[in-house]
């Protein structure tokens, strides 16, 4: 992973001394609570239903040990020995005093780490493919783009106080992990027809209340200046962007409000301006940033005998191998997920022990590096097909070998009503329940892959509108429910989900996804994946299977009173 | 007279600002006496009138954030000061009006920030090339204001170019390599 250079190093210490004093000054009656919240928030520090809430930054995912023991650490000193992976790849902390932040930034920049601009109307944490650099669908890895995205986007003066937040997500494979369509800039590595290296840049996209899908604003951006672009997009927006509403403030509002040729108008002109300016980037530079990630060099060892024989005779293992461990590009090794969703745990959970455990795992089995998934979990990118078992036996001990990623208990959700104040309901407990309904893995592998996300209000950070069932807290007259939708998806078709008809209560919701998970048993062609068939029969058939189902179980309580 | 800073000193200021009050016509409100900066409507409509004061040096123009810079792009030299406001410290557009004067516009004469101007934000402030930065009256006392001068050095050196560094940081200094071992 990237390893800071002296100024990569003193940028992160001057902010620590930075925040300490902006944190004094404010605990002194200095600094208004109004002036203090935007220095605040772009450190990540919000302040939530039982305390601040800190969110610190993960560049595109990417962590070493050294980093999991400083976060397990502050999770049991500073915290109640958790802490909580977003959906944006950062890690969160619900527990910490104001007064401690400062003591707990200090020593994530000893570890190179910080909580720059995690949270604000700012450019947020650029994200990624967690895969990125070992993939074997990945044409560019885009680590290195996005550092260089990072860097530019440090502090950058004249974008610190944009209209809303700004999101960046950038993809260098043919399978987009990033979701790039659902960012305010989604940045695709592609070749033109010459085969230089370029930019297709989509804006606009976003989900919260107003969910849009990105629209391609350039096909191609040569790489030298996707700096110059992207600070065309920003100023357009900056002096533009609504600014009398914060729920009409992001881009996507602009981008609809113009059209997209308006607006790539407006951005083609002010970039005509920067074009070949000094933030244009250079071979030297790009190689210099690529260099400072100390990757393994790994090369093709012989397909592990011992790995697959266990694979025949042992079928936890291979339950496990099949779910969380993937392809690697470099013969002999694999890439492993960590599951962050044993039942009956909040997703994208850790405690402190699994943090220093984790960062055991990495160490003994995957070169001190991990990642972290926008669906909550935890990537070891490069392990030793030889060293699959041990490390499948050491994850069950600490509870990260449940075999489900990408099935339908692997769900995202947001932290909701238990900790977040803009709550409409509680996400966390639905999750669970719906885990607890689908305990029996031979079932969960016949179901096969389905997304199942929930945000417990509109502002959607658990990504529901791109789910394959998606599921949003409501509040109707003061109690919590929940609305259903189906058909959405991440990845090169990202598309919105469909809402399917009235909200539910909290204890129907065991019961709404059975109904919709039967209708798809019985639907299914073979081989087909759930959003598959919602995709071909429509949204209409489940839609009356879920209702018809639900007067049935109303009638039959009724029945059982009289 | 208020203390504004000026090219990173503290020093004291007899510029006022006119804002245009309910009811105030720009064609014919009435300029206090002294050194003022108008608002862009009131230099637009009587452009022939001040321009004299503007070449004395006693009459400089602010802009709001909706107001594009491009609109005294043909009175840059004569224009002592150009101000640019920020009605709320949150409101950013000012930054990009202040970076558009500087580079696109050419404009190297004071350029001063305006309304809710705080100290936290000097940095950025003049980061994007304001040489004057005047917080609202009363807002800091004396040592505030010199305590505030330390933050003109957070970062000694950012990564992106601006107004006041041009280039980035990696074509301003050396940055090295990683040597590599093989695993
Ligand atoms: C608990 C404190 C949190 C608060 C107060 C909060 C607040 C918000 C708000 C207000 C928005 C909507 C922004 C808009 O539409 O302009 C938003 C969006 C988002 N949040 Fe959070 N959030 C919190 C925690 C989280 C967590 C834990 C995650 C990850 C699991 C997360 C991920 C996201 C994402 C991905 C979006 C983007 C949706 C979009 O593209 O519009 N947030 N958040
Ligand atoms: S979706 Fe709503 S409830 Fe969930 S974390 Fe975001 S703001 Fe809070």
């Amino acid at each position: 992973m990237y390893q800071y250079d002296e100024y990569d190093q003193r940028i992160v210490d001057e902010r620590v001394a930075q925040f300490a004093d902006q944190t004094r000054r404010y605990l002194a009656g200095e600094l208004s609570e109004d002036e203090f919240r935007p220095l605040r928030l772009q450190n990540g520090l919000y302040i939530q239903r039982h305390a601040p809430m800190l969110r610190i930054a993960v560049p595109y995912g990417n962590l070493n040990s050294k980093q999991l023991r400083t976060l397990g650490h502050i999770a049991r000193t500073y915290d109640r020995g958790y802490g909580h992976i977003t959906t944006r790849q950062n890690i969160q902390f619900n527990w910490p005093r104001l007064e401690d932040v400062p003591e707990i930034l200090d020593l994530l920049a000893r570890v190179q780490m910080h909580a720059i601009q995690t949270s604000g109307n700012c450019i947020r944490n650029v994200t990624s493919d967690p895969f990125a650099g070992v993939a074997a669908d990945e044409h560019v890895d885009p680590r290195p783009w996005c550092e260089i995205l990072r860097q530019w986007s440090t502090f950058h003066p004249e974008f610190a106080f944009l209209p809303r937040k700004f999101k960046i997500a950038v993809n260098g494979a043919k399978e987009d992990r990033a979701v790039i369509q659902i960012h305010d800039i989604g940045l695709d590595l592609v070749r033109n027809a010459a085969g230089e290296l370029g930019f297709r840049v989509l804006v606009g996209g976003g989900l919260g209340r107003t969910p849009i899908i990105g629209e391609e604003v350039a096909a191609f951006v040569p790489w030298q200046q996707i700096l110059n672009y992207c600070e065309a997009i920003l100023r357009v927006y900056n002096l533009h962007g609504r600014r009398d509403n914060a729920y009409k403030a992001r881009i996507k509002i602009l981008v609809k409000a113009l059209g997209v040729p308006e607006f790539a108008r407006q951005v083609e002109e002010e970039f005509a301006h920067l074009k070949d300016g000094p933030s244009t980037l250079t071979q030297a530079e790009i190689e210099r940033v690529a260099s400072r990630f100390n990757d393994p060099v790994l090369s093709p060892l012989e397909q592990d005998a011992g790995y697959r024989a266990r694979l025949a005779e042992d079928k936890a293992f291979a339950a496990w191998a099949r779910r969380n461990v993937r392809e690697h590009r470099v013969q002999g090794y694999a890439s492993v997920v960590l599951s962050l969703k044993p039942y009956g745990v909040a997703p994208g959970d850790l405690s402190a022990e699994q943090f220093d455990a984790v960062a055991d795992l990495a160490d003994r089995y995957a070169f001190g590096e991990v990642r972290s998934t926008h669906e909550q979990n935890i990537v070891l990118a490069s392990v030793r097909e030889a060293d699959l078992v041990a490390l499948w036996q050491d994850a069950r001990a600490i509870g990260l070998a449940t075999p489900n990623i990408g099935l339908l208990t692997d769900i995202i959700s947001c932290p909701g009503g238990d900790f977040c104040a803009l709550a409409n309901a509680k996400s966390i407990p639905i999750a669970n329940a719906i885990q607890d309904r689908f305990d029996d893995l031979d079932y969960l592998f016949d179901i096969g892959d389905i997304e199942i996300n929930i945000s417990g209000c509109m502002n959607a950070c658990g990504h529901h509108h791109v789910g394959h069932i998606g599921i949003l807290g409501v509040d109707k007259n003061g109690e919590e429910f929940y609305q259903v939708t189906i058909g959405g998806r991440q990845g090169n078709d990202a598309a919105l989900g469909k809402v399917i008809g009235p909200s539910f209560a909290a204890a129907e919701m065991p019961d709404v996804i059975t109904s919709l998970i039967d209708n798809y048993i019985d639907n299914r062609q073979d081989g087909e994946r759930f959003i598959d068939t919602v995709r071909r029969v429509g949204v209409e058939s489940f839609k009356t299977r879920v209702y018809a189902e639900r007067s049935a179980r109303q009638e039959a309580k009724e029945a059982a009173h009289v | 007279m208020s203390d504004i800073i000026k090219n990173g000193r503290i020093q004291a200021d007899d510029w006022s600002v006119l804002r245009l009050a309910e009811g105030d016509q720009a064609a014919t409100v009435a300029l206090p006496a002294g050194r003022v900066i108008v608002p862009l409507a009131v230099w637009q409509a009587r452009r022939d009138e001040l321009r004299a004061k503007a070449e004395a040096g006693v009459l400089g123009v602010w802009l709001a954030g909706d107001e594009d810079p491009a609109q005294v792009a043909g009175d840059l030299s004569v224009l002592p000061v150009i101000a640019v406001d920020f009605p709320k410290f949150a409101d950013g557009r000012g930054y990009s009006i202040a970076t558009l004067l500087r580079t696109r516009l050419g404009y190297g004469g004071e350029l001063r920030a305006i309304g809710d101007v705080l100290r936290d934000q000097f940095f950025f402030l003049v980061r994007c090339g304001f040489s004057v930065l005047q917080p609202r009256e009363g807002k800091y006392s004396a040592a505030q204001l010199r305590a505030a001068l330390d933050s003109l050095q957070d970062f000694s050196e950012p990564y992106q170019g601006a107004v006041d560094r041009p280039e980035p940081l990696f074509r301003r200094q050396p940055r090295n390599p990683l040597r590599k071992e093989a695993a």
